[in-house]
């Protein structure tokens, strides 16, 4: 029996500083033996536990796509024990990844049909994973039109600011960027909350589009209505949570809402299923 | 199912016969200043299982699912080189025979096995220990007013989780053997064969014993309830004002898995531990933010029995999460009874399904009446 | 009148008056020799209260900011009374919360408990192995009753040891009494009150080290000590504390020893002694060993005694020319 809990030994590549308040930085890792690099066989949505010797393991969600291996990124936070000290880390220091975790986005119900990603501040990681891979010449006639709305407080707080700049040019798919403000006169880009630019740009749903939403539960709350105005059903709405975990693979308890567990039955779910949980998260 | 009968005088050199071939753990007094308290653990050489306690404050568990269980180790990395990730000894241990475990108390290992062993994760610490396990049962024939192990589909005699079923008579420990497994430890510990006289006299004590019991609670209604009523029932609060989040009904229940992560270090080598967690506190789902989805305490205390009576159940298909060993009652520093718990949500279930058939036959009434 | 039925009558006096909101305090439980803390906020619910031997939780716990925020939200006051009843020591506990500033006085109505000592757990069932259906208590005697059968034992025989000390069995503060003062024992300044802590003392460095190993053997750290404990309200406990972790979390000798270490000398010049901690413990660990010692030091060394007074400062939060130990000057 293999342990489930023993982390593939890894070692930092890169490490870029996201944001302006250098609270988010984008980790890249190498698997430091190609076995393992092969079992780590991923999905966009999915997670993984970053796990430092001495320190611990922390879950975060997959911000490269699959088709950038051999090498996988993670955009951290900065906010807990494990993440302080992941941002205190340096390129080719070695540490531990444990996954890939968690159920990811469907991408069988996603094919074939328009895509509406809503992203908001940092939980824009897994978008990214999604929307790397769907552009890619082999994955983009899977779906059809694809928009992608996000936003964060400034400027200056925007993940991946040349990827973005670079979907937008390349024209494959509609990005509709906002800041909550800016004193940036030449600010190409929206102002305003990303609920009210979701209504103002987001194409209305006949059905056969599917709403990917991630972000604070301040944005998810004012959005659902603006969702529902446009015509999304519930089970088209899909949203990935986090809960506090400790183990990942749906063993240790404590990241349940009822009867399901996001780290295993999740972290994505559709609005229609997180309707029938009791709401703890 | 054959019969067992071991005088109590070869009991002890049949267990010293057992250690030959298995690793053995059973009741045995904690100190010599603690009568009234047992534990299960392992034996040492010499020692013999005390089949005449009558409970034990911590269920066995701990013999699956140590309190702290180390996963691996490691070597904490330092100036850029490598450290590697090493296996745990525990893949070693020799297989164990549990000797005097309460017939309910193994039925809750069974409960414990549905979560370590999920169709995508294997839990190898507690598989490997669970299938190597002999399970040597002992008839609870000293059963606490606040056992209600029968209620829970269990019993003081359910031989359901067991390789061997003893129960103790005056001078002898009479019983049957289940499985192969048992069957291979009885040969082992030289266990002599019974008789039917045996086995007629292990039905007498079953059915005394049951019908001593105290009537159980009634949770029929819970099955087809709502999972969302039952979650938002007004009552939640009430019932948990006096609960002081502590965990010790969590620590003593035998079905309760839950656990927590951490690494401990020492000098240049380290430890990632398994440790027993209790969803009591708010430390157990507070999250890095600083959010927390059951901050309020009766919101912690709502979860818990929410999950051993109906996100268990509905999960599983296979019964409440609970084998009434009565261990939390007993246990439990502001008196609260899970029985009473139960009750008042089966009482709120049975309500709701009430409402809803008068419901739906005043509908009726309404159609027939609209009709004639 | 019985105890019982005047302390069921002023309660609900007080609620029908609209004086508390809530009324805090015992019910009977399930099992005959507990009781469960309860928060009475109607009359009818008044008549469930109880006062007898096995109210052993303190219930100062209780008196939380949550508690006087959410009394009874629909009275419209922002801040609702609450109604305690209240033992000897839960008295000086609450003393030592308004103290600490958890609360204040005007806050409470304490209905004040004479109490002769709480039956202990352990001993109680001891007495009566076959089990017990109803526990009566008749002139200095507990009669537990089983299938119609009675075992009688003297209440001294089976008392916590935590009671066979106490220096004060009525309330220090009280708005009323539901009874009449009970005697005291006259312990505060009786030779033998602290046998038990000098015997410890006098145990070499090597054998109180093994002493005290032995005594938390079985702790599992449940925690429910602590969380039975009045003077255990930190919003984050320092075995909780992640950011850096202060203390390990397993069951190792040294984690073990670390919490109930740091808790009893956390709790030195604040513990009043009430025994809920020992009532508590599942596993019947007794660890007012080590608060028992913090008792005798702060009463040796600053004539100390918990809660006795609201006028006075605790030893540790001020500052005494006269204090011993002169590494501080």
């Amino acid at each position: 029996m293999t342990n489930p809990y023993h982390p593939y030994p890894v070692t930092i590549r890169d490490i870029r500083t996201e944001t302006e308040d250098k609270s988010l930085k984008t980790f890249t890792f190498v698997f430091d033996s190609p076995e393992d690099e092969s079992a780590f066989d991923f999905t966009c949505g999915q997670f993984a536990m970053l796990s430092v010797q001495g320190v611990g393991e922390i879950p975060i969600g997959i911000a490269s796509s699959p088709t950038e291996k051999p090498e996988v990124k993670f955009t951290v936070f900065n906010t807990g024990k494990v993440t302080s000290h992941l941002h205190r880390m340096k390129a080719g220091d070695a540490m531990g990844i444990r996954g890939p975790l968690g159920n990811g986005f469907p991408m069988d119900r996603l094919a074939g049909k328009n895509i509406l990603i809503i992203g908001g501040g940092f939980a824009f990681t897994t978008l990214r994973s999604f929307i790397e891979s769907a552009r890619q010449p082999e994955n983009r006639h899977r779906f059809k039109n694809i928009d992608v709305v996000y936003g964060a407080r400034t400027p200056g707080m925007l993940l991946y600011r040349d990827e973005l700049a670079a979907w937008e040019k390349s024209g494959d798919i509609n990005v509709h960027i906002t800041v909550d403000a800016t004193d940036d006169q030449d600010w190409p880009y929206h102002t305003g909350f990303v609920p009210a630019v979701t209504e103002r740009c987001a194409p209305a749903s006949d059905g056969n589009t599917l709403a990917i939403v991630c972000g604070p539960p301040i944005m998810i709350k004012f959005t659902r209505p603006v969702l529902r105005d446009l015509g999304y059903r519930d089970e088209d709405i899909l949203m990935s949570l986090e809960n506090r975990m400790k183990c990942g693979i749906g063993m240790c308890g404590r990241c349940n809402i009822g009867r399901e567990l996001v780290c295993h039955d999740g972290p994505v779910f559709t609005l229609a299923e997180l309707n029938g949980t009791p709401g703890e998260f | 199912m054959k019969p067992i009968h071991i005088k109590k005088e070869a009991f002890g050199p049949a267990m010293a016969k057992a250690m030959e071939t298995y690793a053995v753990a059973g009741p045995v007094p904690d100190r010599e200043d603690a009568k009234r308290r047992h534990l299960f653990r392992c034996l040492e050489k010499g020692e013999t299982p005390d089949l005449e306690y009558t409970a034990t404050q911590l269920s066995p568990k701990a013999l699956l699912f140590p309190q702290a269980e180390t996963m691996f180790r490691f070597k904490v990395p330092s100036g850029g080189k490598k450290a590697p990730f090493l296996e745990a000894e525990s893949f070693k241990e020799r297989p164990l025979a549990v000797v005097g475990i309460r017939p309910y108390d193994a039925r809750a290992f069974d409960m414990l096995t549905l979560n370590f062993d999920s169709k995508d994760y294997k839990d190898p610490f507690f598989l490997k220990r669970c299938h190597q396990m002999v399970r040597v049962g002992l008839a609870d024939t000293t059963l606490k007013d606040t056992n209600f192990s029968t209620a829970c589909g269990t019993g003081p005699f359910d031989t359901t989780a067991l390789d061997i079923l003893l129960a103790k008579t005056e001078d002898a420990y009479i019983g049957t053997v289940i499985t192969a497994k048992g069957k291979s430890f009885a040969a082992a510990a030289g266990f002599e064969a019974g008789s039917a006289e045996d086995t007629k006299a292990l039905a007498r004590m079953k059915q005394e014993a049951e019908s001593r019991m105290r009537p159980g609670p009634d949770f029929s209604a819970l099955a087809d309830a709502d999972t969302l009523d039952l979650h938002g029932e007004d009552h939640w609060a009430r019932l948990a004002f006096s609960c002081i989040n502590c965990g010790s009904c969590t620590f003593s229940c035998p079905t309760c898995w839950c656990f927590d992560i951490q690494d401990e270090v020492t000098g240049n080598d380290g430890v990632r531990l398994r440790l027993w967690d209790t969803c009591m506190t708010d430390l157990y789902s507070a999250h890095a933010s600083g959010h927390n989805p059951r901050q309020e305490r009766f919101k912690r205390f709502r979860n818990r029995f929410m999950h051993k009576l109906k996100y268990f159940p509905d999960k599983y298909g296979q019964g409440i999460m609970c084998v009434g060993c009565g261990r939390c009652i007993d246990n439990c520093p502001v008196g609260i009874d899970i029985r009473t718990i139960i009750g008042e949500m089966n009482a709120k279930a049975a309500g709701a399904a009430k409402a809803a058939g008068t419901a739906k036959t005043g509908g009726t009434d309404k159609a027939t009446e609209a009709a004639s | 009148m019985e105890l019982n039925d005047t302390l069921r009558d002023i309660a609900k006096k007080l609620l029908e008056e609209g004086r508390v909101d809530a009324v805090l305090g015992f019910r009977q439980s399930s099992l005959a020799h507990m009781t469960e803390p309860f928060l009475a906020t109607t009359a009818e619910q008044a008549d469930q209260l109880v006062f007898n031997s096995c109210c052993r939780m303190n219930l100062a716990v209780y008196l939380t900011p949550d508690l006087f925020r959410s009394g009874r939200p629909e009275s419209g006051k922002k801040s609702p009374r609450v109604a305690v009843t209240a033992k000897g020591c839960d008295s000086r506990n609450i003393v030592t919360q308004i103290q600490e500033n958890r609360y204040k006085r005007d806050q409470v109505h304490i209905i004040g408990l004479p109490c002769t000592g709480m039956a202990d757990k352990a001993k109680l069932l001891a007495a009566a192995p076959e089990g017990i259906d109803t526990i009566t208590e008749k002139n200095g005697t507990l009669i537990l009753s089983r299938d119609g059968k009675e075992t009688v034992v003297s209440k001294t025989e089976v008392l916590q040891s935590n009671c066979l000390s106490c220096i004060i069995r009525n309330p220090v503060i009280r708005d009323e009494m539901a009874g009449d003062p009970v005697p005291e024992l006259d312990m505060d300044s009786h030779p033998d009150r602290f046998a038990d802590v000098a015997e410890i003392e006098a145990l070499s460095p090597a054998d109180k080290a093994g002493f005290f190993e032995t005594l938390v053997s079985d702790c599992t750290r449940c925690y429910a000590c602590r969380n039975a404990c009045p003077l255990c309200y930190c919003p984050v406990c320092f075995v909780d504390e992640s950011r850096p972790q202060w203390v390990g979390k397993t069951i190792a000798p040294t984690d073990v020893m670390a919490f109930h270490l740091l808790r009893a000398f956390h709790d030195a010049g604040r513990c009043t002694d009430c025994g809920a901690c020992e009532a508590a413990c599942p596993m019947d660990i007794p660890m007012r060993a080590f608060t028992r010692k913090t008792i005798k030091d702060a009463r040796e060394g600053f004539g100390w005694e918990t809660g006795m007074d609201l006028n006075l400062r605790p030893p540790l939060d001020r500052f005494d020319l006269k204090d011993p130990g002169d590494f501080i000057r």
